[in-house]
This record gives structure tokens, C-alpha cells and sequence, in this order.
């Protein structure tokens, strides 16, 4: 098995559906870091058969865990300090998304008035339903 | 300060005093003719809506106050390229409240984020249109004398209609309200509707003919069913009559049921039925400027 030394200071987001570390290497901004960053993709899982996780040495508060939490809220945030996890992190789907994402409803006024953020509220925690706070269009795509 | 973008925004509470301040009003007009002396409305019509900005201006002018403002984009600084934050902004230095319509959805939410005066939603797309809610709903209430214990069926383009969504939402708050949905199945209720009122053990149930439901019904809210909606013209001729409102269906309804009409009407209720006294769709017209008084009172803070 591939090895991947371990972080001193960081995070380790784990439990990633396979597939998706690329969708979140991009979204969580993690390629404008300077720090190391690890992607491994593809990882054994005896729970999701196949999984992805992402080594990040960098402190986690720099990070938007919004964007996360909307890409897949069941990821798991393990904070490492010392090379040991101090803490995990639940993702929980947040009430409101501020600049996550684009309301595409041509009759929406973010359409015409390109300077006003993009907010979302969440309508539907069961079905994870996102509206846009202006006019109450589902949102088509997430991510 | 507070606004007004949806009906939901106020409580059924809120309601109910809105609708007795404007029950008082049409009761003695002259106690509220010069509750707005010095007080001015901009009605900021970015486009043309003759009856709902008429209604507006009415009704300030019924309350002693004035009126200021524009009725297209064309003849704004929107055709200038101002924001809608920055128009606000301006009318802000001009008036005491704002009645805003837009093509746009959320245009009038935006503008009362910026907004020092209370802004009304007059209108947004396809959106939301509160004080025609506000209207069918004072007029069910001072009519019918209650908005809960009744059938209503609903009749006409029941997709695209969004006073009908905006009516079923708001009357779904009281208690033992049955739905009848009456439209062809390419304009029945959208799936969201649907699911909401399933997911709150409402009462309804949709069906194709207002001929086969309209002995039991209460109240008939009518809606124009319009030609361009149809996939193909022979669905449209097959269809249009069922939708279509004349006196040997009024022969069938309850002695006390009303009917109601967002107008403009078009063809879908007979000239015929106008003279009928349960055609009350230009009471509701007056009902429209009465509410209109009432909240411009209310959220004046001037009761």
C-alpha cells in the first residue's frame, strides 16, 4: 500500500467519497495554499469500499468548511497538532451560503445586478434543498 | 422598520389586525383621510402595471399623502444602468415608502436591504405579488366573515399562476381549508406545491372539470388559462371551454359561493356572470385598496 507520512500541524479530511478530493482540492481553494498539500485518491475503505482523503498541513481556520459541508457534510475533519488528532469535526449543512454558489434563474436580479453576492438558504435540511435567498429557485447543481 | 416581500412575512395574528384596520377603513373612510398628511409613497414601477400601481396611489391619496415616482424602467435611472441598491438609496432622500415592482425576483428584497423607508414588494417576476394575496385574502374574510372552514377550488393555469401559490400557501395557515385544483393536467399545481401541502396533511385533490366540483365549492378562485401555455393548438380549443366561467355553471354552484379573479379577465368568466351578486372580482379591486391603506398604516407605525 501506498505510504503517505503523516502531518505534524494540520488536517486530515477523510471519508471523501471516491472521486470527489479533486472537486474539493478545488473549491476549498486548497491549490492557492503554499503549503503541502497530499491528495490520495482512491484509498482502501472497509466502510465505503473506496475512499479519497486529503492531507492539508496548513491551519484549518484558513478554510471555508461551508464550501465542505455542502460538497458532502458526511466528510470527516480530524485537526492534528503534534502529528496527533486533537479533534474531529462534524460537517453539519449550513443555514446560509454566502458566495458558494450561482443562482442561474435568468429572472433572478443576481442576474442583472452582478455586484450582489450569491446567498443561499437551506430549505430543506432532509433533502438538502438550497434556495436562493432572493428568488427562492432550487439550486441546480451542487458541485 | 419592517417590509413587506412575501404574505408569509406577516404572522396570522398580523393578519388579522391588518384585515380589522381595513375593515375600519372602508367602515370610516373619513377617520383615515388624513392619517399621511405630509407623508409621500414612491411608487417605483420598473414596469407597466397600471392597476396595482393605481391601486397603490389610491390608496396614499385616501390616506391624505402623495404620491411620487415612475412607471417604467425606460423613463428611471435603471435605464442609466443604476442599481436597483443605489434607486432605493435616492428615493430613500425622497419619500416615506416605497412600492416597488420589477421584472426581477428579489429586486424589491435587494431594495430593502439598502432601504432607509419601508419598501413594499409590488410585484416581482414571477415571484411574488403580497398585496394581491393581501387583497383575495381581506376579501374572503369580509365577505365569507372567516378565512378558515371552507372548500375553495381553484381554477385555471394553476402552474405559472403565482397569486394562486401565494393564496394556497397563506390560506393553508388556517384551519380546515379544503383545495380543489381545477386545471388540464399541463397547467395543474407544480410538484413542490404538491408535496408541501401532502407533507402537511392538507386537504385537496385536483381534478380536470370545474363542472364536476363546483356544486361544492365555497369560494371559486379563477385564473385565465392562456392559449400560448398549451403544447399544441387542438389541446387548447378541446380544453379552454371546461375553464371557462358562464351562467349555466353558475346554475350549479351554491347560492353563497364567491368568485374571485386577480384580473384582467380575458374570456375565461363570461360577461354574463358579472351581474351575478357572487361575482365579487371588482369588490375585490376595492378589498385592494383598503389592505393597500391598511399596511401603508402599518408599516408607517401610524396605528
Amino acid at each position: 500500500m501506498l505510504n503517505v507520512g503523516q502531518i505534524e500541524e494540520g488536517f486530515v479530511l477523510d471519508h471523501i467519497p471516491a472521486g470527489k478530493s479533486m472537486s474539493i482540492y478545488y473549491h476549498l481553494g486548497l491549490d492557492k495554499l503554499d503549503c503541502c498539500v497530499a491528495i490520495i485518491k482512491n484509498a482502501r475503505s472497509e466502510i465505503m469500499g473506496k475512499k479519497d482523503i486529503i492531507k492539508v498541513e496548513c491551519d484549518i481556520n484558513t478554510l471555508d468548511l461551508d464550501v465542505l459541508a455542502v460538497i458532502d457534510h458526511t466528510i470527516t475533519i480530524n485537526v492534528i497538532k503534534d502529528a496527533t488528532i486533537v479533534e474531529k469535526r462534524k460537517l453539519e449543512l449550513p443555514a446560509e451560503l454566502k458566495g458558494v454558489m450561482k443562482c442561474k434563474n435568468p429572472r433572478c436580479i443576481t442576474s442583472i445586478e452582478q455586484e450582489l453576492p450569491h446567498i443561499f438558504y437551506l430549505a430543506d435540511p432532509v433533502k438538502e434543498v438550497y434556495r436562493c435567498r432572493y428568488c427562492d429557485e432550487k439550486n441546480a447543481d451542487r458541485f | 422598520m419592517r417590509h413587506l416581500m412575501n404574505p408569509m412575512d406577516f404572522s396570522v395574528e398580523e393578519l388579522d389586525r391588518l384585515f380589522d384596520l381595513a375593515r375600519d377603513i372602508e367602515q370610516h373612510p373619513e377617520a383615515y383621510a388624513h392619517k399621511c398628511d405630509g407623508k409621500k409613497l414612491a411608487t417605483c414601477f420598473y414596469e407597466p402595471s397600471t392597476r396595482t400601481r393605481l391601486s397603490f396611489e389610491t390608496a396614499m391619496l385616501n390616506l391624505g399623502g402623495s404620491v411620487i415616482g415612475f412607471s417604467d424602467a425606460a423613463s428611471s435611472s435603471a435605464s442609466k444602468g443604476e442599481s436597483v441598491s443605489d434607486t432605493i438609496r435616492v428615493i430613500s432622500c425622497f419619500a416615506d415608502i416605497c412600492a416597488m415592482r420589477h421584472p426581477k425576483e428579489g429586486a424589491p428584497m435587494v431594495a430593502a436591504s439598502r432601504s432607509r423607508i419601508p419598501v413594499i414588494n409590488a410585484g416581482d417576476g414571477g415571484h411574488q405579488h403580497p398585496t394581491q394575496t393581501l387583497t383575495d385574502l381581506l376579501t374572503i374574510r369580509a365577505l365569507k366573515g372567516r378565512l378558515d372552514h371552507f372548500t375553495i377550488g381553484l381554477c385555471g393555469d394553476l402552474k405559472f399562476g403565482r397569486t394562486v401559490h401565494s393564496l394556497v400557501n397563506a390560506l393553508a395557515r388556517y384551519d380546515d381549508v379544503h383545495f380543489i385544483f381545477i386545471s388540464p393536467e399541463e397547467l395543474c399545481i407544480p410538484s413542490y406545491l404538491r408535496d408541501r401541502l401532502k407533507e402537511n396533511h392538507l386537504s385537496f385533490e385536483e381534478v380536470i372539470r370545474l363542472e364536476d366540483v363546483i356544486s361544492r365549492l365555497d369560494l371559486l378562485y379563477m385564473t385565465r388559462v392562456q392559449r400560448e401555455r398549451f403544447f399544441n393548438e387542438e389541446d387548447y380549443v378541446r380544453l379552454k371551454d371546461f375553464y371557462i366561467l358562464n351562467k349555466e355553471k353558475m346554475n350549479l354552484a351554491k347560492e353563497d359561493m364567491l368568485v374571485l379573479h386577480p384580473l384582467p379577465r380575458v374570456n375565461e368568466i363570461s360577461v354574463e356572470v358579472d351581474d351575478d351578486p357572487r361575482a365579487v372580482y371588482f369588490r375585490q379591486v376595492q378589498y385592494g385598496v383598503y389592505v393597500r391603506m391598511a399596511l401603508i398604516l402599518t408599516l408607517l407605525e401610524l396605528v
